[in-house]
């Protein structure tokens, strides 16, 4: 073979540096795996995020789009060095971390990197001006609101805001892991591979649905130099079987015999990183006979629809039912009825780290380092896998680069756990975007019949609900999706008479799964619409209507519940009375003027979601010690997938020790390490999480005020080797010196759980499935254009019932954040199964689609959870849409039935109208 | 591997041999290589000082085809080249425009190229060389599909020429997407209008892009405007039927129909929007 590497130079971050490389090889590879510089993120390689950008000569590119050569005798500035390298960039990394600008951390090197090369040209550049530079770097997680912000705080047009001094709660402090997320040393799942490490990729089904027969592995390992093995069904140690709900668990690591969606995986190679990466995996030696599939639910439940899994009659894998009163009454007198069919379609997560991770096995243990929202759950996956005990498996979370539900079920953790384990080397895995796109669960698509009937005053009297979801080729969240719906679809209002039924439908897609609402933002598309019609049906305003049925503390829900205190969803509306009126008649004026095709509209919707598993037990468990060193030592399982989980857990654990943050030592999710705080999910971290932090600082408080018999109310001062306790101005001091450390090696240890307590649903889905639930309401103005079917949403209001706001900085990116994933669905996102697997074919919100956004937080405590919070992470999301659609309906009259509303299908309804 | 050749001819020599691929931005060799490896042989002709760059010559604009859109986007040229500009910040976004350059964007041949409709609608011509020698023909002529041009497998586009006859005329670009920034078009219209001391309109070039395999003039529109008054009524002198040639997919991003729709409504504003500016 030739050499085709060649010596040479460039300049990195500022100094000259030569190289033996690859020339015609991605820079963004020779960045990452020949100089260690992992801050330049690998999002797509196909310059259609933005995460890898670096500098080159001063001009921002994507690294994944140059050839190493190409950067011969040039500049190249990357995140490590931005600070030093360009004029600004110290300063936006300061105002990044202030302003809360990273969530995740994943695309924040290409932000940063991108807006220093915009200040260092401009230093004081207009908000189009940030746009424009900032076009081209896709978040996730953000809704870029406070990525603007943090650009302009650079620039010194604006003030970074307050932060706190003890860090506890209510303080607006900077997120405790924000400063490595903004210098690009947060390690994600790609980021901390062994150079020892085998690679591995898998063989997938490049048909929905097929059969298939293996050729000579021998013959093919023994031509391809580098190649170490291949991996099939029959490698695995233990059961090939996995799933997030254990008695639905139904997907296999490698299918056997028949693929059952297009992306699922069949085998394995395992070999050296350069062999593996340059492999034409079609040469593999397969041989496929494709058969019927099904990728719609009408397909999938026609009379001659093969079986998914053969005990799922009809590829139903479950009903979903809630039941009050009786909603066949609906046509008594002096009641108007409305109702209307919606479809909503898949939706990718699009976080922009695709899997990836490590495994390494230790002995007869195995170890592995991956990005993951759920460490336990994976633990016990991978143990059943590997058939050893779930303490012989150490789950070792990266940091995650956007999750938002996908990463909850296991993706590149099976693979490399039994390939690990077989050639006892560590092997590493990590996905292209094509693959994590075809491969990861998806939001599913719902078809919803629904119909809403109310007296003339505006009472509702009735709601009779069904919706069916495309499940996918495997169980995965589909459960919950069914289950958590019916419980839901009366949205946050109270309803007599009442019936959901729901079916989550088996189709050859790849699974549907969690995403945030677990179906609830598919709901409220069809129900917060059909209110409106009602409203216009009874000449009511729509705030006024959702005001009138309203849930408090009084009236029962959907489930017979009564949640009794801690529901402010009726200031939630009532804080948007103003804006409401005076945007509807500015919208209306505006109408009333219009010579272009604009036409401005304003519409509200909105929203109730359950904290936590729906009448399952989830509980979480805190460890907090404290040290001979005198510190306080914080086990907080939780994984932080960018929501912030690292930084308001512990301002709460310190908030209910009594001791300011920065005597606080954070033990992170480890499954050796950490007790188990269960998943990141259901908006469950803060109020479930939270509040086991909350017992935990308070257990711990307890025991060191006990050393000196002091008041509850005495203040706790840590100084080095000595503890200060001051009881009405009396000082006691206690040496550490003087306690025994305790098997965990801690002086004094606490550990307290929380689960939330809820009641089983009966047949009729009536008992007490959450023990509190977050409220809020969304208004929005659009402008749609008539002609062309386009909308450009204005400005989104969001006011949410957080119980209490932990950190109102960290609430207000969750709920920026959420809107603008709320924003995409209603506009643009829409996955086709087996098309499109990539970021310029699924589009998702760039900064030039953000509206202004105004966060609303309203605060009334409840008893529950810590300090009265709730969760906000789903909630956030949920009432978005249906308000986008809402405000269309006000513009046009039209009734989005489908979403997204993409150009094409609102010109048409437009059209039909006229 | 990657070459670095000094010469066009030597960038020649080099494509001769087994395998070679032509790299300039990157932009769009590594998007067609994620998941497998890149190209085992690159030949960058992104540093030929040759290709790169706009100059005058005689009554021709020269713009060497690794010139970046960025280049384009900064260049100094008349208000008749707007569109081709307006059209350079529109590609892509930022990342994107510092490094694509137009021979790529006309080499690549997507239908939705976001460079192909202005430079239709300024008639421009491509220059290639090979060992043969240098040839030259019309855009129009160039792009014959979908990823399917006149280029010969030992050809390197090296220049797009642009004949200086139409300095007085304004134009402008008009871009719909799903979203604002990094998309591919769902349609575009560049256009072109010399309207004379009159009022009148000497002449009109209309090109459409993304509604076809490959940008398509509207000539018969274009002939039609000569000689009319501009003003709001242009908008009623655009008619569905000037945009019969077009042929319209239905794909992920819009149905045919609409981008019919759409085309038709791009074009009057675009018109709408040239007669402004000459009173504004």
């Amino acid at each position: 073979m030739d050499d085709t590497t060649h010596r040479m130079t460039l300049k990195i971050n500022g100094e000259w540096q030569s190289l033996q490389v690859d020339g015609a090889q991605r820079l963004s590879s020779v960045l990452r795996n020949d100089l260690g510089l992992t801050g330049t993120k690998i999002g797509c390689e196909a310059g259609d995020c933005g995460a890898c950008t670096v500098l080159i000569d001063g001009e921002p590119a994507c690294s994944c789009l140059i050839a190493a050569g190409q950067a011969e005798g040039a500049s190249v500035v990357t995140i490590e060095g931005v600070a030093n390298a360009t004029r600004s960039g110290a300063a936006l990394l300061d105002s990044f971390h202030a302003a809360g600008a990273a969530q995740c951390g994943a695309c924040t090197p290409g932000m940063i990197v991108s807006a220093a090369a915009l200040l260092d040209a401009n230093p004081s550049p207009s908000d189009a001006d940030i746009d424009r530079a900032l076009g081209g770097v896709l978040c996730r997680c953000t809704g870029y609101t406070k990525i603007f912000d943090a650009v302009h705080i650079a620039a010194g047009n604006r003030v970074e805001s307050a932060v706190g001094e003890r860090g506890f709660i209510g303080e607006r402090i900077a997120r405790l892991d924000g400063r490595a997320k903004v210098e690009g040393r947060e390690l994600f799942g790609a980021d901390s591979i062994p150079e020892d490490a085998l690679f591995l990729r898998a063989i997938r089904s490049p048909h929905h649905r097929a059969r298939f027969s293996f050729g000579d592995f021998e013959t093919f390992v023994a031509v391809h130099s580098g190649l170490a093995r291949v991996l099939t069904a029959r490698d695995i140690p233990g059961r090939n079987l996995h799933g997030v709900i254990p008695p639905f668990a139904d997907q296999p690591v490698f299918a056997v015999e028949e693929a059952r969606f297009k992306g699922e995986a069949v085998a394995a190679v395992i070999g050296d990183r350069a062999a593996i990466e340059d492999m034409d995996l079609s040469t593999f030696p397969i041989e496929w006979q494709v058969l019927p599939h099904a990728l719609t639910m009408q397909e999938a439940v026609s009379t001659n629809a093969p079986l998914l899994h053969d005990a799922r009659a009809g590829n139903i894998l479950v009903h979903g039912r809630v039941e009050k009163g009786d909603v066949t009454m609906r046509d008594a007198k002096g009641v108007v009825a409305v109702e209307g069919e919606f479809e909503t379609s898949f939706v990718e997560h699009a976080y922009i780290e695709p899997e990836a991770g490590y495994a390494r096995r230790t002995g007869d243990r195995i170890e592995i380092v991956a990005c993951t929202q759920s460490p336990y759950m994976d633990r016990d996956d991978v143990a059943a896998i590997l058939g050893i005990s779930n303490e012989d498996v150490r789950i070792v979370p990266t940091a995650v680069g956007g999750g938002f539900g996908s990463k909850l079920d296991l993706s590149v953790q099976p693979y490399i756990a039994v390939a690990a384990w077989l050639m006892n080397r560590p092997v590493a895995m990590i996905y292209s975007r094509p693959e994590s796109i075809a491969t990861t669960t998806k939001r599913h698509p719902a078809r919803i019949a629904s119909r809403i009937c109310a007296r003339d005053d505006g009472k509702l009297t009735s709601i009779d609900f069904r919706a069916d979801f495309n499940t996918g080729a495997y169980a995965s969240w589909g459960p919950t999706v069914a289950n958590r719906v019916p419980v839901h679809a009366s949205g946050p209002y109270f309803v007599p008479n009442y019936r959901a039924r729901t079916r989550a439908i088996h189709t050859n897609c790849p699974p549907s799964g969690a995403f945030r609402g677990f179906g609830v933002p598919q709901m409220a598309v069809a129900q917060e619409q059909l209110l409106d019609e009602l409203a216009a049906r009874l000449g009511i305003d729509p705030l006024e209507l959702r005001l009138r049925n309203a849930l408090d503390g009084d009236k029962p829900t959907a489930t017979g519940q009564l949640l009794g205190e801690g529901i402010a969803f009726k200031q939630c509306l009532e804080a948007l009375r103003a804006p409401w009126s005076q945007a509807r008649r500015d919208a209306e004026a505006f109408n009333a003027q219009a010579e272009s095709a604009l036409r401005r509209g304003v519409g509200v919707a909105g929203m109730w979601y359950g904290c936590g598993n729906t009448s399952l037990p989830n509980p979480s468990t805190i460890r907090i010690g404290l040290k001979p060193d005198g510190r306080i030592a914080l086990h907080q399982g939780a994984v932080d997938i960018g929501q912030g989980s690292n930084t308001v857990i512990a301002q709460i654990a310190a908030s209910a020790l009594g001791v300011s943050l920065e005597y606080f030592d954070l033990v992170s999710a480890d499954t050796d390490l950490t007790p188990d705080c269960g998943k990141t999910s259901a908006s469950r971290q803060t109020f479930v999480t939270g509040r086991a932090a909350e017992a935990a600082g308070r257990a711990l408080r307890a025991k060191i005020l006990r050393l000196a018999n002091v008041a509850d109310a005495s203040s706790i001062r840590l100084d080095g080797a000595r503890l200060e306790l001051v009881d009405k101005g009396q000082r006691h001091e206690i040496a550490l010196s003087s306690l025994a450390p305790d098997a965990f090696g801690y002086l004094l240890t606490a550990e307290e759980s929380f689960d939330p307590p809820t009641t089983p649903l009966d047949d009729n889905g009536q008992g007490s499935p959450y023990a509190i639930y977050g409220f809020g309401a969304h208004m929005a103005e659009v402008d749609v254009d008539i002609r062309l079917g386009t909308v450009k949403v204005r400005k989104i209001i969001a006011a949410h019932d957080v119980g209490r706001a932990i950190n109102p900085t960290l609430l207000e990116g969750q709920i920026e954040g959420g809107v603008m994933q709320g924003l995409g669905l209603a506009l643009m996102e829409e996955f086709h199964p087996g098309r499109g697997e990539n970021l310029h074919d699924y589009l998702i919100p760039t900064i030039g689609d953000a509206p202004e956004i105004e966060t609303i937080l309203i605060e009334t405590p409840n008893s529950i959870g810590p300090f009265g919070a709730k969760g906000i992470g789903e909630q956030a999301l949920i009432p978005t849409a249906p308000a986008i659609f809402n405000a269309i309906r006000h513009a046009t009259g039209v009734v989005v039935r489908r979403a997204p509303a993409t150009p094409d299908r609102l010109l048409a309804a437009i059209k039909a109208l006229a | 591997m990657l070459h670095r050749p000094r010469s066009t001819a030597e960038a020649l020599a080099l494509l001769a041999t087994d395998g070679a691929t032509i790299i300039a931005g990157g932009t769009d060799v590594f998007p067609a290589h994620v998941d497998r490896p890149p190209p085992k042989r690159l030949v960058d002709i992104s540093r030929l000082r040759d290709l790169r760059g706009v100059r005058r010559e005689a009554n021709t604009f020269r713009i060497g085809a690794a010139t970046t859109w960025t280049d384009i986007a900064r260049a100094d040229l008349p208000p008749s080249f707007d569109m081709l500009r307006e059209a350079a910040r529109e590609i892509g976004a930022v990342q994107i425009q510092n490094r694509a350059t137009i021979g790529g964007n006309l080499c690549n041949a997507s239908p939705a190229a976001d460079g192909v409709p202005p430079l239709l609608a300024l008639d421009a011509t491509v220059e290639l060389a090979s060992p043969r020698g240098v040839r030259t023909m019309p855009l129009e002529a160039f792009l014959l599909g979908n990823r399917h041009t006149a280029r010969a497998p030992d050809e390197i586009m090296t220049a797009v020429l642009i004949e200086d006859d139409h300095n007085d005329g304004r134009s402008t670009f008009l871009k719909l997407g799903a979203r604002r920034h990094l998309v591919i078009s769902i349609v575009m219209v560049a256009a072109l209008l010399d309207i004379g001391e009159d009022g009148m309109v000497k002449y009109a070039r209309i090109a459409v892009g993304a509604a076809s395999v490959v940008g398509r003039r509207l000539r018969g529109l274009e002939a039609r405007l000569v000689g009319q008054t501009v003003g709001r009524a242009m908008n009623d002198i655009v008619s569905p039927v000037d945009f019969a040639e077009l042929s319209p997919i239905d794909d992920l991003r819009a149905t045919a129909e609409y981008r019919r729709e759409a085309a038709v409504e791009l074009v009057r504003r675009a018109l709408v929007q040239l007669a402004d500016a000459r009173h504004g």
